[in-house]
């Protein structure tokens, strides 16, 4: 063990670091918000209709969930590709992410939606809401609070996943870092620093979870 | 006026309700006493459309209930229900859940449903209980939130799904008393009720229902007091 840990050129170019994980972050949170929407898509789509488009929700989801989110990041980069559709790095992991949380989310979802009566919708419909409003209004402000913590494990899971992007050419996190290492070839310190930064954007992000569920869950 | 003709309901093989003719005048309060699994419950899920029906007619004040261009949602803006386990809504306060259904489905300002809301609570003697959240009521304080929220639609009717019910025995009195001053107030009510007492004291007319048939129907005094079916003398010579 004679190796000489060299921090110098990871710090002098912390800025760098920490702007492409702004970008994963931004990548992160923006897959999460449109997986939670899809994801409740899909949800209700299983338990409510029939017909092709079931068939459609069911295979998203099977895919998602059982299958490498890297092969599923390939797809949007490679897949796609060969039918002639170039998409941006950017817009390849925000797909690749977007697509493997709907497809968990929407499992989750589905137990939440499930776990509210129907005796709750029965109640908002005599009161002469539509049956979309009594989704809106009552059932979904319910659900989300049934599956909130699992979701935060998502959101974690997105931010970690997104280090994926480096394999099809996005200069988030990792994949900055992986650019910045291979100048220097002081590799190990590089994506130790990385690891920290992580670390903290996924503790910092918990924190405001934990904030955010306090002052919608008053009850 | 709420007009029930021929109505006949199946779940699945199982016939329900079988031939129901019944009218409920303006201003009139109807209870509905039988044993469980006579139908009581679902002739009122039939009335305001939450239950579809195989044949036979539901109209409110002359519209079809069930036909297939009738708006529903705006039929049952003018029919408030009461359920046996009151449904309050637990994501929000009392004061909201009452707000809320006049705030979207009646269009109200925010300022106005509030108000309409604040309003309706203290009606019901829970004027103390404005920003607490449902979990934080008893049985009996969630029913009477339960018939606010149903009152700030300003219904013309009121049908009230066995009530008292699922309460615990010292809870049903402050229940019971308020339906008594919605009767005295004028609403016109359905009532599916166990409490005889209330049947008695406070219906105009009383109808007794034996499996998915109603068997006999008339003023309490001769419902209680002089029945001619036997199936009814048995069910109230049982429950008294």
């Amino acid at each position: 063990m004679n190796y000489n840990f060299h921090w110098k050129p990871v710090f002098n170019n912390l800025p760098g670091l920490l702007e492409a994980g702004m970008l994963t972050l931004q990548v992160a949170v923006l897959s999460m918000l449109l997986g939670i929407c899809i994801g409740m898509a899909l949800a209700l789509i299983r338990l409510h209709v029939r017909g092709p488009l079931r068939w459609f929700a069911t295979t998203w989801i099977e895919v998602a969930r059982n299958t490498p989110a890297l092969i599923q990041l390939f797809f949007f980069a490679f897949g796609l590709g060969a039918l002639g559709l170039y998409l941006s790095p950017y817009t390849i992991v925000l797909a690749g992410l977007t697509f493997n949380n709907a497809g968990y989310l929407a499992e989750n979802f589905r137990g939440g939606l499930q776990a509210i009566p129907e005796t709750q919708i029965r109640a908002a419909r005599s009161l002469g809401m539509t049956a979309p409003q009594a989704y809106l209004r009552i059932v979904i402000p319910q659900v989300l609070r049934i599956v909130y913590y699992p979701m935060t494990n998502q959101m974690v899971w997105a931010v970690l996943m997104s280090s994926l992007g480096m394999l099809v050419g996005f200069r988030e996190l990792s994949g900055e870092t992986q650019a910045l290492a291979s100048t220097t070839f002081r590799i190990f310190e590089y994506f130790s620093v990385t690891a920290v930064i992580y670390y903290v954007i996924v503790k910092i992000f918990l924190g405001a979870a934990h904030l955010i569920a306090r002052r919608l869950f008053r009850y | 006026m709420i007009t029930i003709s021929g109505l006949h309901k199946y779940y699945g093989a199982l016939h329900v309700l079988q031939g129901i003719d019944l009218s409920v005048e303006k201003g009139e309060v109807l209870s509905i006493i039988g044993s469980s699994g006579s139908g009581k419950s679902t002739l009122l899920y039939c009335i305001n459309g939450l239950e579809p029906i195989q044949q036979g007619q539901v109209t409110v004040d002359g519209v079809d209930v069930h036909a297939k261009g009738t708006d529903i949602n705006k039929l049952r803006q003018n029919m408030g229900m009461v359920f046996q386990q009151w449904n309050s809504f637990p994501h929000l306060t009392a004061l909201e859940n009452v707000a809320l259904a006049p705030r979207i489905v009646r269009k109200k300002s925010r300022a106005e449903a509030l108000d309409i809301a604040a309003k309706q609570l203290e009606h019901v003697g829970l004027a103390d209980k404005l920003n607490v959240y449902p979990n934080a009521l008893s049985g009996g304080q969630q029913q009477r939130l339960a018939i606010a929220r149903a009152l700030a639609m300003e219904p013309g009717y009121m049908l009230f799904d066995e009530a008292t019910s699922a309460l615990d025995p010292e809870l049903v009195g402050e229940v019971l008393d308020t339906m008594r001053l919605l009767a005295e107030e004028g609403m016109t009510m359905i009532c599916v009720t166990h409490e005889m007492s209330f049947a008695r004291d406070v219906s105009d007319r009383v109808a007794y229902f034996h499996q998915g048939v109603m068997e006999e129907i008339g003023p309490p005094a001769q419902i209680f007091g002089d029945a001619t079916s036997a199936h009814t003398r048995k069910f109230l010579a049982n429950v008294r």
